[in-house]
């Protein structure tokens, strides 16, 4: 039973960590390697707002997600956008920024025990059984909430279908007058934005740490890649397949092999089925 | 129609030197025979004469340790830029080379100078092996397994505790002397420099080049592309091996760090910053970026966010690097030509 609790926790973590990056890379093709240090970046933000600046938590979190994603903005119009197109230099220039700005946060100080964000709602209480505390609940609650928003937004708005419009035929879509380097820029906002959404969702169940961001680089990589660089569906089932392996590892084997699974997730998928569970991609464009 | 402004664009052309240095006749001249070895016997010459001009044994170990990193930059270049698969594992490599040869050292008791070669076959075999199953990917999908790659065997050795688990293992010995150890990486870099480059312009090479730029036509051509990628593949980690048993040497040490991303991403900075493809530029890029990341150590971790910088900027701004730039100054002059 605590393990269908915890691996449903730990599932919904996983799509949160995934969504800005299945997101970006959906749109705009661009693998953001900088997904981790954005989450990273906005849970200092939060923390900085609410107890340097004095903001109200509410508050704080608001400009946690506004600036994310406006670094976001700032990063593809910066730099991504002139080697668009080129996928080995953007995953080189995104990693290249994720490093700056991860090292620099490590040499600030923003290092140790010292920086945690408050839970929404403090306390636990118990599952058949098991104690779970109210903020997990509120991950799970808001994740699924976050899901069905995104499905809505892409699918209901102009800007979400012209999003769409372009992650499906880009010719097209500029044909009929979505511009594409607007949309990849607000692509990049959005998915950094729902980073920052992740971060302050999920930082307050442990410390700000900088390490984080490496590993949430490599949870949200691992969950794109085995449901299927660019697809949704994929990539929350993925969520839960992986979760849960994780958590089963972590029950029977230990809690060293939690980020091994993701690892050999990554992997394997690559080496039997590299398109993933619900890839578009063809496998023909993969293989050769 | 007539502009107002006169319109003018730039124009480049061949030095003459050059043109004339191009073919055979360069032998009937010390001067176009000078043109064509100053920049070579510059490389060669300067690195041979560097261990003599450093001051004190920090910095020649830092030249021994840009050596490392130039062999794991070449391998990089070749690998990327004339077969056409981008590993970003450079620490993948190293970590077997220098766990393959940490052991045969303190397990066997092999000496270096047996350890070292036997752990760069070794440790090649090991790597394709273990890459094999994804040479059919491409682009974006071999780099991204090449990166989990270092990260995963980490991983693996921390969590099973084998190999000397986190603390390593220790007592690895080192070179006989400070000369030897030097000079034994630069020669090593400057034959591998010269054989790579050799290679890329046989019959093997254009057949690897062909692979990058049109795997279905080379297949079309009745060649095993799998073949040839696994050849590519052995003799890049054969290399990347290679540095990584040499570093375990000096340090006297191998432990998880040996996978460190710093392996993967120094080589791809300097191979960016010094020119890809050219394989020269790799090597320029080390000699920029190790002895520059050196001078920042006082800095702690800023030093990585300095160099990834550097490397943002040239990427973004400047992606034609150091070398190919050096190159076309010096073969090549520029003119204004009215229009």
């Amino acid at each position: 039973m605590d393990i269908l609790i915890y691996g449903t926790i730990n599932s919904v973590a996983l799509a949160l960590y995934a969504l800005g990056f299945a997101l970006v890379y959906g749109i705009s093709r661009l693998p953001n390697f900088a997904h981790g240090a954005l989450y990273v970046t906005s849970g200092f933000i939060a923390w900085s707002a609410h107890n340097t600046f004095g903001l109200s938590y509410p508050m704080s979190i608001l400009a946690a997600m506004t600036i994310t994603a406006l670094i976001g903005a700032a990063i593809y119009r910066l730099f991504l956008i002139r080697i668009r197109g080129m996928e080995i230099s953007e995953i080189i220039a995104s990693y290249a920024v994720a490093l700056a700005i991860l090292e620099g946060l490590r040499w600030k100080g923003f290092k140790g025990m010292t920086y945690t964000l408050p839970a929404f709602i403090a306390g636990s209480t118990s599952i058949a059984g098991i104690s779970v505390d109210y903020q997990r609940l509120v991950v799970v609650g808001v994740g699924a909430v976050l899901v069905a928003l995104l499905w809505l937004f892409t699918h209901y708005t102009r800007i979400g279908l012209a999003l769409r419009g372009m992650a499906q035929d880009e010719r097209a879509a500029l044909m009929l007058g979505i511009d594409s380097d607007v949309m990849a820029v607000v692509a990049m906002a959005l998915g950094s934005m729902l980073a920052a959404f992740a971060a302050v969702l999920l930082l307050p169940l442990g410390n700000i740490v900088v390490e984080s961001g490496y590993n949430v680089l490599i949870l949200a990589i691992a969950v794109c890649i085995v449901g299927g660089l660019g697809s949704w569906i994929g990539a929350v089932l993925a969520a839960f397949i992986i979760g849960f392996a994780q958590i089963l590892t972590v029950v029977y084997l230990g809690s060293h092999f939690q980020m091994v699974v993701a690892l050999l997730a990554i992997i394997l998928t690559l080496i039997l089925k590299p398109s993933g569970l619900f890839g578009q991609q063809k496998e023909l464009e993969e293989r050769v | 129609m007539n502009t107002a402004t006169p319109q003018r664009r730039r124009e480049r052309i061949d030095r003459g030197i050059k043109v004339r240095s191009d073919g055979l006749y360069a032998l009937m001249s010390w001067r176009e025979l000078t043109y064509l070895i100053a920049p070579r016997a510059a490389l060669i010459i300067g690195l041979l004469v560097l261990p003599l001009v450093m001051p004190g044994a920090y910095w020649q170990r830092v030249i021994s340790i840009v050596c490392i990193y130039a062999l794991l930059a070449l391998g990089f270049d070749f690998l990327a830029h004339h077969v056409g698969l981008v590993s970003l594992g450079g620490a993948f490599f190293v970590g077997a080379g220098g766990y393959i040869s940490a052991i045969l050292n303190t397990q066997w008791g092999w000496s270096p100078l047996a350890a070292i070669p036997a752990a760069t076959i070794a440790g090649g075999v090991l790597c394709t092996t273990l890459l094999l199953p994804c040479l059919p990917l491409r682009g974006v999908y071999f780099a991204i397994v090449t990166l989990m790659y270092p990260l995963f065997l980490a991983r693996v050795i921390e969590a099973l505790n084998i190999l000397g688990g986190t603390d390593g293992i220790m007592g690895v010995d080192s070179f006989p002397g400070a000369w030897v150890e030097q000079y034994t990486v630069i020669v090593l870099l400057l034959s591998f420099l010269f054989g790579i480059r050799r290679l890329v312009h046989t019959d093997l090479g254009l057949v690897l080049r062909a692979v990058k730029d049109n795997d279905q036509a080379v297949k079309a051509s009745a060649m095993n592309i799998s073949h040839y990628k696994a050849l590519a593949v052995f003799i890049a980690s054969a290399i990347g091996c290679l540095a990584g048993a040499c570093l375990v040497h000096i340090y006297m040490w191998a432990g998880i760090s040996v996978f460190a991303l710093d392996f993967s991403v120094l080589p791809i900075a300097a191979t960016v910053i010094g020119g890809s493809g050219t394989l020269v530029g790799p090597v320029i890029g080390c000699l920029i970026l190790v002895p520059a990341s050196e001078l920042l150590r006082d800095f702690g971790t800023l030093r990585i966010v300095f160099y990834s910088l550097i490397l943002l900027g040239f990427i973004t701004f400047r992606s034609e690097g150091v070398m190919v730039y050096g190159q076309r100054k010096y073969q090549q002059f520029e003119r204004w030509k009215m229009i």
